[in-house]
């Protein structure tokens, strides 16, 4: 075990700045109306500095700022631009522990997801997206012998982004590539509960942006949140959060006939077929039986924070017992403990009121009648971790009715319950307001073919979960969303259409 | 435009059976009271789905417009506040919902929606019974079948919340 020194104690990595105003147009502003607020650490819940409270005179600016960059960003080669996101790529590369304890002293996170995926993904997703801006083309249509359409690509100006605390980097990072890369300029605002890491981002690539291509604005929904949305210079609103501000979002962005996309959550299915357990030719655990376990268990990932948290394992009969003791130990040999130590596998909840609301949901669960497998309580780690927001891993079992088989509890919980066949899982798979995410694991190819095609939801990980390659889109089904994330396809969201019908003939219509 | 919420028609769940479905705590009605004060009449619309998710979102009356495809779980009265706060949710959430009741109540925290009172440094926050009768309406409260619960555990008898009002 090795343990990075928390930000502020000696040894550090990276420090926090004690405070930290509004980015706009390439330096840092003041609030207009002066007011911060206190950021603590869901490690032990003290802060560790404070952010600029911003309102509708500082979304204003960043918007100003933002539009004075657009042009000329718009404007440049999509090979320039390309290599400053490359830039950004390699300048994060070669600080990624350092973000990393960043990301983890924040959110709560353990270090060793974050070194291991959030950050290695952020940096990918520049990449991924500077490839991207290179190879796409227009196109050309045939109309007739004298007459070409062309269609070319064209920013849409200036976005708004407002970004969620459960991967305050990387979601920040999946949003802002594709918009830098499309030739927008971009307005953000990051989460009230994780709004310093991306600053300290900022602080690694600043030298790398023409100032007011990316601002960020700080505060909350109804204060900054609301004007950015709402703002009739904001050409698209990206989101990523729950169902009633999204459509709150979709609202104010109708007022100004702007698009939306919106990533707005799930409770996805994990379904787990007989032949999982049907290993060697003795019936014996092999590699991928292994591989499954763990596909289990990643309801634990980031605490559960995740929008496709496998939080619904739906088990077949035939194995249901085993499967379902075997994910239990599995589960009870998570380590949890400091996020900045690096072989804990589960750290903090990211806020108090989070800690609250999944406690709520662990209560209603009992009185609904499931059964508490294992975990089921606040974690009490106390020493240093005391005033942290800490939950026992929890599987609980029960039925697909219950409500905690039906919300997004956002913890490290997991709602167990058993099918019969096909069809069963399948129909339980859907019985869900959500459609975001979601697990098969067969060893039957056509029956993992037939499973992901029923399911409905935007992501089918089939004999995998959790990974997120920026080469493979991701978006929901029903109330999950509108609209996806990574893949080349998400330039499309960041960009006009320009349609140019060219006739090349001398000839007249002769109609007038 | 939609209606006002006064203005809506009674499909309203609670008025047909007279069950009380929504309720606060005197410490969620403090609250209410002092965002009255700061933002006139307010309203609750429920939450799903990630981050903030699952949350009661506060917002003054007509911010968030509601339309068919919501309900009216109740008008809450408060002490000292002229108008009651209609909570709302979505009928397809409701669907999930109903069996149970729900105390709006209210923690230390932050939150991250575009809620009223997240400023404070507080956030509201739902708890939840059962409803005596297992309740009423809902399409997806009664979706369970036999043996699917794995030996369910009894029902205990709910915790009662912190004072309703």
């Amino acid at each position: 075990m090795s343990r990075y020194a928390a930000p502020g104690s000696d040894g550090a990595l990276m420090n926090y700045l004690p405070r930290y105003d509004h980015w706009i147009g390439g330096s840092y502003v003041a609030p207009k109306q002066g007011g911060y607020f206190e950021n603590p650490t869901p490690v032990n819940g003290r802060t560790f500095t404070e952010v600029a409270r911003g309102t509708a005179d500082d979304v204003e600016r960043a918007v100003e700022a933002a539009h004075a960059a657009a042009g000329a960003w718009g404007r440049k080669p999509p090979a320039e631009r390309a290599e400053v996101l490359n830039k950004i790529a390699q300048r994060m590369e070669d600080h990624l522990q350092e973000l990393a304890v960043a990301e983890s002293w924040e959110n709560g996170k353990p270090i060793r997801e974050a070194l291991a995926a959030d950050i290695p993904l952020a940096i990918d997703h520049f990449r991924y997206f500077a490839g991207a801006i290179r190879a796409q083309e227009g196109s050309l249509s045939e109309i007739d012998e004298d007459t070409v359409a062309y269609h070319f690509h064209e920013p849409l100006g200036v976005v708004g982004q407002i970004i969620p605390w459960n991967f305050p980097l990387l979601m920040a990072v999946w949003k802002l590539a594709p918009a830098l890369a499309a030739g927008n300029a971009v307005v953000l605002k990051p989460a009230e509960q994780t709004p310093a890491s991306v600053h300290y981002w900022m602080s690694l690539v600043a030298d790398l942006l023409p100032p007011g291509v990316v601002n960020i604005v700080n505060g909350f929904g109804a204060e900054a949140g609301k004007p950015l949305a709402a703002h009739p210079r904001i050409a698209k609103v990206a989101f990523t959060g729950e169902t009633t501000t999204g459509r709150l979002i979709m609202q104010y962005a109708s007022e100004n006939l702007k698009p939306v996309t919106l990533e707005l959550g799930g409770k996805s299915p994990n379904i787990f077929f007989d032949d999982v357990s049907r290993g060697g030719p003795a019936g014996e655990a092999d590699e991928f039986y292994d591989k499954a376990l763990e596909g289990f268990t990643l309801f634990a990932l980031n605490q559960g924070e995740v929008c496709t948290c496998p939080s619904r394992a739906l088990i077949q009969q035939g194995h249901y017992r085993e499967f379902l003791e075997a994910g239990v130990a599995r589960t009870e040999k998570i380590v949890q403990g400091h996020p900045l130590d690096t072989d804990t596998m589960v750290g903090a909840q990211a806020s108090n009121d989070q800690l609250q609301k999944i406690l709520s949901y662990l209560d209603i669960g009992r009185q609904e009648g499931a059964k508490v497998l294992t975990g089921g309580q606040q974690a009490e780690l106390g020493g240093e971790l005391e005033g942290g927001y800490y939950v026992q891993p929890t599987i609980l079992e029960g039925s697909n009715a219950m409500r905690v088989f039906q919300e997004e509890i956002f913890g490290p919980v997991v709602s167990v319950t058993p099918f019969s066949d096909f069809d069963d899982a399948i129909g339980i798979a859907n019985d869900t307001l959500y459609g975001l995410g979601a697990g098969v694991w067969t060893r039957d190819a056509a029956t993992a073919y037939r499973a992901g095609r029923a399911i409905q939801a935007g992501r089918v990980w089939t004999n995998c979960y959790h990974a997120y390659p920026a080469h493979a889109a991701f978006g929901g089904y029903k109330q999950s969303g509108i609209g996806r994330e990574n893949h080349k396809m998400m330039l499309d969201h960041y960009q006009q259409t320009k349609n140019l019908l060219v006739s090349y003939s001398p000839k007249k219509l002769g109609l007038f | 435009m939609a209606p006002s919420e006064s203005e809506r028609p009674a499909a309203v769940p609670q008025s047909a059976d007279g069950t009380e479905r929504v309720a606060l705590t005197d410490g969620a009605a403090a609250l209410v009271r002092r965002l009255t004060e700061r933002h006139g009449p307010l309203m609750f619309h429920q939450s799903g789905g990630c981050c903030d998710g699952s949350s009661p979102m506060c917002f003054a009356r007509g911010e968030f417009r509601t339309g068919e495809s919501d309900v009216l779980l109740g008008e809450l009265t408060v002490d000292g506040v002229a108008e009651p706060v209609g909570f709302w949710m979505s009928a397809g959430q409701y669907a999930y919902w109903s069996h149970t009741h729900l105390t709006v109540d209210v923690v230390p925290g932050r939150g991250s929606g575009f809620s009223l009172e997240a400023p404070d440094g507080v956030r509201f926050l739902i708890r939840s019974r059962l409803l005596d009768d297992g309740g009423a309406g809902g399409s997806g409260a009664d979706a369970g079948k036999p043996g699917e619960a794995a030996e369910p555990g009894g029902v205990p008898e709910p915790d009662a919340p912190d004072r309703p009002r």
